[in-house]
């Protein structure tokens, strides 16, 4: 399993990537695996406001949909074109070109809250 | 990232005497209709593809399996279900339903002659113990009634390579022409039937036989595949799924499978109901909807609205469909929109996606063996 030691992880299977006061988004490797076959994803709009834990995008396979949620608050400044047009990114490369959103964040520490690599492995069980 | 998840079931799950080689092979078990079943291995993509290009097997032994027989099996069993078994020679099966007085679907089945008064009937997993209480209840002095459904292990082996499959474990015994049944050397039955529009064929074979054979199959070049493959391939055939596409509150001629039903064979329950019902007319339809571009995956329960907004009804089935690349779906509408070509939108988390009512099946397979 992928867990790249860069990036922050929550307990939903979300990864953030600080750069400057955005972070970008995605789904981890453990859960494109879980999910598989990615097939659809819905875009949050640009511009909107979300919260922590607001689900703000959907992430659907050939069985199922999934919410991904704001791992932070803030703004949406950013949307992955790319996985719309074609959602396998997420399945193959999901901590680069499978991204799906990136945020402004308002207040850095709630990154700094997320699990680093070595917890976000703890989660999955070593 | 959360997922829609597995209704949590109250009962204890049964176990397909194929469980252990599930896990060993990586299937991500689920409960279905009561069973602990394989919902994928690696790929419900790759399981339909594998299907539809070479061949997939399924466990199926989660299905019900009865024998009629009996002085008088022939007769009693034409007046419990909707088509007509006398059209059956030895060795043939066909489609059928069981059907409550008021023409509701109980069960679909498909139902072989074995003998002149002999049957064998391979049911929906979830309806066994309703099934054969609705037959028990209903028997008469003289027919035996017989649920084997602990007895056999069963596996759906379907695709265009599933014959030369069945010859590499089998290379002495012919396999039975599309839609018959036969008994094997070794006690085995295989049915050329299936649940994806492919060739293929399903085999049954004792319990405490089945990792051994699943296995045989693999190593004949079969692909291990779970419910969600299966799922996606009957969808794109229109074949209905019991409980979701079919209801005890809809008839056969309302989901749009009179050919399977012979008002003409004399009584049998239900009868009246879709007599009239085919006088009469119907008010809804089961009709296919494809998306007319790409959009969020259609699923089932998901609203299907009219061109301005109007809510028709709900999809009973949905899916993105693996080999059209769009979504796809049936639905009960009013007879007014169940014309092909008919545009409609379906409502995924309040967006309309466009769609119309097409032909069915979605899909037309490559090639038909006999």
């Amino acid at each position: 399993m992928n867990v790249p030691d860069d990036l922050r992880y929550n307990t939903s299977h979300e990864w953030v990537r600080l750069e400057g006061d955005v972070v970008t988004v995605g789904i981890t490797d453990h859960a494109q695996e879980e999910l598989t076959d990615v097939v659809f994803v819905e875009l949050p709009p640009v511009g909107k406001e979300v919260d922590a834990e607001d689900p703000v995008a959907v992430v659907e396979s050939v069985k199922a949909a999934s919410d991904i949620y704001a791992p932070i608050s803030g703004e949406i400044v950013e949307a992955n074109e790319g996985v719309e047009a074609d959602p396998a990114l997420v399945n193959t490369d999901p901590y680069a070109e499978g991204w799906i959103f990136k945020m402004k964040v308002k207040d850095v520490a709630q990154v700094e809250a997320m699990l680093d690599a070595a917890g976000y492995k703890a989660l999955l069980g070593g | 990232m959360t997922g829609s998840q597995v209704p949590r079931v109250s009962e204890p799950l049964q176990h397909s005497p194929l469980e252990p080689l599930h896990v060993e092979l990586g299937g991500r078990m689920v409960p279905f209709a009561g069973w602990n079943m394989p919902v994928m291995y690696d790929s419900i993509l790759n399981e339909h593809q594998a299907v539809r290009g070479s061949v997939g097997i399924f466990d199926i032994s989660h299905m019900g399996q009865f024998i009629v027989k009996g002085e008088g099996a022939l007769e009693w069993l034409n007046r419990m279900l909707a088509n007509n078994l006398a059209k059956l020679a030895d060795g043939q099966g066909q489609y059928s339903f069981m059907l409550n007085e008021q023409g509701g679907v109980i069960d679909d089945l498909i139902v072989y002659r074995t003998g002149a008064n002999e049957f064998f009937l391979v049911v929906n997993a979830s309806m066994i113990p309703e099934d054969f209480t609705w037959l028990e209840k209903q028997r008469p002095d003289g027919v035996e009634l017989l649920d084997e459904s602990e007895s056999w292990a069963g596996m759906a082996v379907q695709g265009p390579d599933s014959a030369a499959a069945f010859a590499k474990l089998f290379p002495d015994e012919p396999l039975p022409p599309r839609n018959g049944i036969a008994r094997l050397s070794g006690g085995q039955i295989v049915c050329r039937t299936g649940y994806t529009g492919e060739d293929g064929f399903e085999f049954f074979c004792p319990s405490a036989d089945g990792i051994t054979a699943f296995k045989q199959f693999c190593d004949a070049g079969a692909k291990p595949c779970g419910l969600g493959a299966r799922d996606s391939l009957r969808l794109e055939m229109c074949y209905p799924l019991n409980g979701s596409d079919l209801s005890p509150a809809r008839t056969p001629i309302e989901a749009g499978l009179g050919f399977f039903v012979d008002l003409e064979k004399g009584d049998f329950v239900g009868r009246d109901v879709l007599a009239r019902q085919k006088e009469e007319g119907l008010k809804e339809r089961l009709v296919a909807i494809a998306y007319t571009g790409k959009g969020a995956p259609p699923r089932a329960h998901y609203q299907v609205l009219s061109e301005s907004g109007e809510v028709l009804g709900e999809l009973s089935s949905g899916v993105p469909s693996p080999s059209l690349g769009k979504g796809i779906g049936l639905a009960y509408l009013p007879v007014a929109y169940a014309k092909i070509g008919t545009k409609v939108q379906v409502d995924v988390r309040g967006r309309p996606f466009p769609a119309e009512v097409v032909k069915k099946p979605f899909y037309k397979p490559a090639a038909k063996n006999s």
